[in-house]
């Protein structure tokens, strides 16, 4: 049965069970939202989405209220911006304001929201928290003097990965994002895929590999595969001035079918290799036991040369090839051709079995 | 794998994981079958020496002795059988050979099996009535399983155990092996083997051989070609003289490195294309720069068959090239042409001559990627394998005895080594252990030991011990955790400096595939 | 008709509470008795008639919960709230120890008209001698045969407020952090466990076995009308006779302070009184002669709640004792939704700040602000009613905050 409704003066019609979020969203209405997630459980805890039913004495979360027929419903009405102005402010009287150095500039919630509904400076100051987090290991920042409570990374640590490393700590104003007995993540069942920095709203979880290295929002972003196991995880490789700067993940199914966004430790953090001052960066040929840096030209017509020369003396079964699991399908199909069609064997392999 | 990955996260109503460590090895698929079981109720199956994360949350866990996988499959199917939960109707309409696999399983009922796994008999009947009586059943395995002298008869078994309950061609079953490495399925799509072209067209069939001859424009050898491992034995015989390398490293991921590295040594060329100076290309007479992922355009084909694009990120590091184009230039100094423009220039060719690839193009392949095969511009990709017939048409049963790994545990060498991968680290390590992140998480190897052999030993958790087999000996530290079985020690084959394939045995293979049997090997540990 | 009525309360002290048996020669068990020869649909209708509504301070109709909850799932639970957690409240505790054996008929019955056998009592984890008490009269009921097929079991809470809450009550039930679900889903159709719950006031089940027996009409016609039977009260602060009382529901609020309470303690005169717990409004004097019903309550901007009645004589400070409340508030939110963690941590220190002396106008402005997005935006009760001593202090007492400006 559909569900009939008015939004902000429009008609809307959507399925019943739809959250009111949906059928604002489908009524052109831009809802601003913190906790919410459409991947994982509701919390309707933020309460930035409220938005008010007229005829109701108080605003309603709108990602956790069902559209009901008849509803009207006003968006931006003096009470909701009210209460959204007020929201943010509060969120700020606990959040560090250090923009200018924070990876997610540009690219934070918060600073959004704040920007749209005309937030400069929080009339609620108070005590401040010192909850940042020295956490030792080598991925994961944890700065909750930015967090902001939405619970995201708490929900993605069970829901996606299923770690259940982290939950919430204390309560009220004390309550704070922690682990079992407010010990380090190395210490808990975390295994750093990340996935809480994917969610992460604002900056309080970000990447310690990734630090420094750019701004997430001025980067570009290139999708693509990531290099590590088989599972074929869709990633975005996070470029700024042609070096990977970071690696972000996608959870569009459309455009990440396999993870939808989901990372392990190596796909998230294991991409600086792509940076080391070890690449090799010019052909290299052994005399007297030790490398020399050699042109394209000089190295590539040795080994043919010597290629050329074993296959005339021994027969083109006396050379073989390993080609690689790493390398594209377009590089293994140039190597077996090479191996089959140039030099005339089909001694090639790769480390299937290893 | 026959099915797709995100079966395994709902469709999958009991999934079996025999020689996986899912979390660590294929984590975002752990993380699937964690949320299965978790969020649905799915039922859950793990058998491995090593009580490995997902265990924890099995219904049953079997820590059976490594290598007598085949008689856990028989134990089970002995059960099937017997109990009637068999899907005759399935096995009547899709299969063949049913008879003379029976008859081989009816001589190892749980209790027989039991005794040679070394586990209960009451879990073996417990896991096969769990799979058996599932909705949907899926197993899931990797190197565990294969990486035996019997390998291939461990992939056999385990294809009998889905034929013989219909979880085959289904949503939420299948055989599926999750692959260890990103373009493994691709690289054998792509004919980097020694016996097939792409597809796996047979270069011993004249007809496929023709059609490439005609499509290259050159004869093609019909002789089979060797194996990776038996290239290294024929290398060190004096037979292989020179040896193209490219994205591999044998000096860390082969058996018995000692035996290895004097093959190398005895090459007239090692040619080796890499981006890091890697143990294997410190050997080398000619190194070539190759590129990173980053840096590349082209495709990966993942575990599920899905191929999907890679897309290049930043310019060519240095001097480096682009692996494509060095082989082009080696090739076409070797007198044999090789020019294209663009990775997908290649693809298109590779199209034209690999039937399941033919439908596939970079311009479908933007968004969900299409799991092969995909024969045609508008065919949808096949997720789902063997949906109304198999390749060969009817199922094929194989009647498998159980035999013995091929180094058995002696007075000189009284324990068991089995090895593998960490969440970590990759393969040789060439690229995580300069990560700095995972090589500062973890810098070194260990050798985990159960707490009653460290105790026998008199080794305390941390300390560094020597582990020995025939082939040579390392030097690690232990790591003492009650998740074991009490005569297996487990290591990393990650880490050069501590290479765990100094230990193991490339005198046995298995004698199809010819995979090395990394899970077994005869050892002894001692006190430094 | 300045005196008690006593329905729940008759035998208080005259039979040992947790004795079934006592219980059932002053009539107990018959209710029950009485139910179960009834359809269920006919015994929620017959509830739904006496007009009973929620004593725990919501003022539900009962029976109107109970009808929501749906016939098909094979599980489903009744669940007793005596996490009487609201300072100065103690009414559910009297009743425990005075006549035990009612609450757990009231639950049979209620078990029986929604069709649940499980019952669970979450008591307050200051009561241990209350689960004791309950676990005995548990144990002896069920010996003696008297509530047939249904099971209580008693759970204890470990201190926290807002788990009188009763989604978070289910919550801390399940083992999980005190913190209230979002609704819907109603607990009727999605509670404990995610399956169909009704949570009742402990007052709200000792009423029903009494309804049963003489009637809903006879309940019905009892004090007022939207809001009728009993209610059982508790006097506490600067009032001479400080203890419960039960009286009809039109019972007027300066009777309860002037007659039963023997008036404002040392003959001062009175200054505010506070009902229905901390979240109550403060009523100044001049609306003294309001029945005590939840409707008469809210028409003067109070409510009945959990039926405290904390009495403030002239000599107090208002802007203090708010700022007392605030501190409580601050405490314990449970610190899931924005408006009420971080709200009650500012009304707290800017009451602090007024209360020492040190604070502005803008200091109120900001008061009314955050106290009206706090009402308006909370996710649970306790953060919507958290401010109500702040507003309607500011409303009926300002003078005291000026007079504390700086």
């Amino acid at each position: 049965m559909d569900i009939k409704l008015t939004i902000d003066g429009k008609e809307v019609v959507v399925p019943q069970g739809t959250m009111l979020i949906d059928a604002c969203r489908q009524a052109g209405a831009d809802i601003p939202t913190f906790c919410y997630d459409p991947d994982l459980k509701l919390a309707g805890s933020c309460r930035m989405c409220v938005v008010q039913p007229k005829g109701w004495r108080n605003l309603v979360a709108s990602c956790v209220t069902p559209a009901q027929n008849g509803m009207v419903i006003e968006t931006d009405s003096p009470d909701v911006i009210e209460s959204r102005k007020v929201v943010l402010e509060l969120m700020l009287s606990r959040h560090k304001l250090t923009c200018h150095t924070c990876e997610k500039d540009g690219e934070c919630n918060l600073q959004d929201y704040c920007y749209r509904y005309g937030v400069t400076e929080s009339r609620f100051d108070g005590k401040v928290h010192n909850l940042f987090k020295d956490d030792s290991n080598p991925f994961i920042e944890r700065d909750y003097d930015k967090c902001i409570m939405c619970t995201r990374c708490v929900r993605a640590c069970d829901e996606i990965t299923g770690a259940r490393a982290i939950n919430i700590m204390d309560r009220g104003h004390h309550a704070k994002i922690s682990t079992a007995f407010d010990g380090e993540l190395v210490d808990s069942p975390c295994v750093f895929c990340g996935q809480c920095i994917m969610v992460c709203p604002v900056g309080a979880l970000t990447s310690k590999i990734a630090a420094g290295k750019g701004k997430a929002a001025q980067n570009d972003k290139v999708l693509t595969t990531c290099t590590y196991c088989g599972t074929g995880c869709t990633l975005e490789l996070n470029v700024k001035n042609d070096k990977i700067v970071g690696v972000t993940s996608n959870r569009d199914p459309e455009l990440s079918p396999v993870n939808r966004g989901a990372l392990c430790v190596k796909g998230r953090f294991g991409w600086d290799f792509v940076n080391s001052p070890e690449r090799l960066t010019t052909p290299l040929i052994k005399e007297n036991g030790e490398f020399r840096e050699a042109s394209w030209d000089e190295a590539l017509g040795l080994a043919a040369e010597k290629i050329k020369g074993i296959k005339e003396q021994y027969g083109p079964d006396s050379l073989s090839m390993f080609s690689s699991a790493r390398i594209t399908n377009e590089e293994n199909y140039l190597a077996q051709k090479l191996m089959r069609a140039a030099i005339g064997s089909n001694n090639v392999d790769h480390c299937a079995r290893l | 794998m026959t099915n797709s990955i995100n079966e395994l996260e709902s469709d999958a109503k009991c999934i079996f994981l025999i020689g996986t460590n899912t979390t660590e090895n294929h984590p975002v698929i752990g993380y699937k079958i964690r949320q299965n079981v978790l969020k649905n109720g799915a039922k859950l199956i793990v058998a491995d020496p090593r009580k490995i994360e997902l265990a924890e949350l099995a219904d049953v866990y079997i820590p059976f002795k490594p290598g007598t996988d085949v008689a856990l499959f028989n134990g089970m199917m002995n059960v099937i059988i017997n109990e009637g939960l068999a899907d005759s109707k399935f096995i009547e309409n899709r299969t063949e050979g049913y008879e003379a696999m029976a008859e081989i399983v009816a001589k190892y009922p749980p209790e027989v099996a039991a005794e040679i796994c070394g586990v209960d008999a009451e879990d073996i009947i417990k896991a096969a009535r769990l799979y058996a009586e599932s909705e949907a059943s899926s197993v899931c395995y990797a190197m565990g399983l294969t990486q035996h002298s019997t390998g291939t008869d461990n992939v056999k078994s385990c294809c009998n155990l889905a034929l013989l309950t219909g979880n085959l061609g289904k949503p939420g079953t299948g055989v599926n092996p999750l692959r260890g490495q990103n373009n493994v399925q691709g690289a054998c799509d792509m004919g980097a083997l020694p016996v097939v072209f792409t597809a796996y067209q047979n270069v011993t069939n004249d007809e496929a051989r023709a059609k490439f001859e005609k499509a290259w424009g050159v004869t093609l050898s019909g002789i089979n070609g060797l194996t990776l491992t038996k290239t290294i034995n024929k290398a060190y015989e004096g037979e292989i003289k020179g040896l193209i390398v490219i994205g591999e490293n044998p000096m860390v991921s082969d058996p018995d490195l000692h035996h290895v590295e004097e093959a190398l040594e005895k090459l007239d060329l090692l040619l080796v294309q890499d981006i890091f100076l890697t143990e294997t290309a410190k050997k080398a007479d000619i190194v070539l720069p190759g590129v990173s992922f980053a840096e590349k355009d082209g495709t990966f084909s993942n575990t599920e068959r899905r191929v999907q694009r890679v897309r290049k990120a930043i310019s060519n590091v240095g001097d480096a090239r682009q692996d494509w184009e060095i082989l082009c230039d080696l090739s076409t100094r070797l007198g044999y042409p090789m020019s294209y423009n663009t990775p997908e220039e290649i693809f298109e060719e590779i199209r034209t001559l690999t039937p399941s690839y033919a439908g596939i193009s970079y311009a479908r392949l933007e968004g969900e990627g299409l799991p092969w095969p995909c024969p045609t511009e508008d065919h949808p990709g096949t997720p789902i394998l063997h949906k109304e017939k198999f390749n060969r048409g009817l199922g094929l049963f194989h009647a498998i005895e159980y035999i013995e790994p091929a180094e058995l545990p002696d007075d000189e060498y009284p324990i068991i080594l089995t090895t593998g991968r960490s969440l970590y680290h990759y393969h040789t390590g060439t690229m995580t252990r300069k990560a700095s992140g995972l090589d500062e998480f973890m810098p070194s190897n260990v050798v985990q030991i159960s707490s009653p052999l460290a105790k026998a030993n008199n080794i305390v958790d941390g300390e560094k011990i020597r582990v020995t087999t025939r082939r040579g000996s390392i030097e690690l530290e232990a790591e003492v955790i009650d998740g074991i079985r009490e005569n297996v020690i487990f290591t990393y084959f990650h880490f050069a400096e501590t290479a765990a394939n100094y230990l193991t045995n490339a005198s046995v293979l298995d004698p199809v595939a010819g995979i090395p049997e990394y899970k077994v090997s005869a050892a002894r540990i001692e006190k430094i | 008709m300045a005196q008690e009525y006593r329905v729940l309360l008759e035998y208080a002290d005259k039979i040992n509470p947790e004795s079934a048996s006592d219980y059932i020669k002053v009539g107990g068990y018959k209710g029950l008795e009485k139910a179960r020869s009834m359809n269920p649909k006919d015994l929620t209708e017959e509830v739904k008639k006496s007009g009973l509504r929620g004593r725990g301070g919501a003022g539900f109709n009962a029976g109107m919960k109970w009808s929501f909850v749906p016939q098909y799932p094979e599980t489903k639970y009744v669940v007793c709230n005596l996490d009487e957690g609201e300072p100065g409240t103690y009414k559910d505790r009297i009743i425990c120890q005075k006549n035990a054996q009612a609450l757990l008929e009231g639950m049979a019955i209620c078990g029986y008209a929604i069709g649940s056998n499980q019952g669970y009592i979450y008591c307050r984890g200051e009561y241990p001698f209350v689960v004791e008490l309950l676990k005995n009269a548990i144990g002896n009921a069920k010996e003696s045969g008297a509530l047939g097929e249904f099971n209580i079991e008693v759970r204890m809470g470990a201190g926290a407020y807002v788990c009188g809450e009763e989604t978070a009550l289910i919550e801390s039930i399940e083992g999980h952090r005190g913190e209230p679900r979002f609704k819907p889903p109603f607990p009727g159709v999605e509670g404990l466990w995610r399956m169909p719950t009704v949570v009742n006031n402990v007052e709200t089940f000792a009423c029903l076995p009494f309804i049963l027996t003489k009637g809903a009409e006879w309940f019905a016609g009892i004090g007022a009308k939207s809001y009728p039977g009993t209610k059982v009260l508790t006097l506490t602060g600067d009032i001479e006779n400080a203890t419960y009382f039960e009286v009809p529901t039109d019972y007027l609020l300066r009777d309860v302070i002037y007659e039963l309470g023997g008036g404002v303690k040392g003959g001062k005169k009175l200054k505010a009184v506070q009902v229905g717990g901390t979240s109550g409004a403060f009523i100044p004097p001049q609306n003294l002669d309001t029945p005590i019903d939840f409707d008469s309550m809210g028409a003067i901007g109070a409510a009945l709640g959990s039926g405290a009645v904390f009495v403030m004589d002239e000599t107090r400070d208002i802007v203090d004792i708010v700022n007392r409340i605030a501190k409580f508030f601050e405490h314990e939110s449970c610190g899931q939704c924005t408006p009420c963690r971080e709200g009650t941590f500012h009304c707290k220190e800017i009451m602090e700040k007024i209360n020492n002396g040190r604070g502005s106008l803008k200091d109120i402005e900001n008061l009314k602000v955050l106290t009206r997005v706090m009402v308006k935006a909370s996710l649970c009760g306790l953060g919507q009613a958290a401010p109500i001593p702040i507003t309607s202090t500011l409303t009926h007492f300002e003078y005291e905050y000026l007079r504390k400006l700086m």
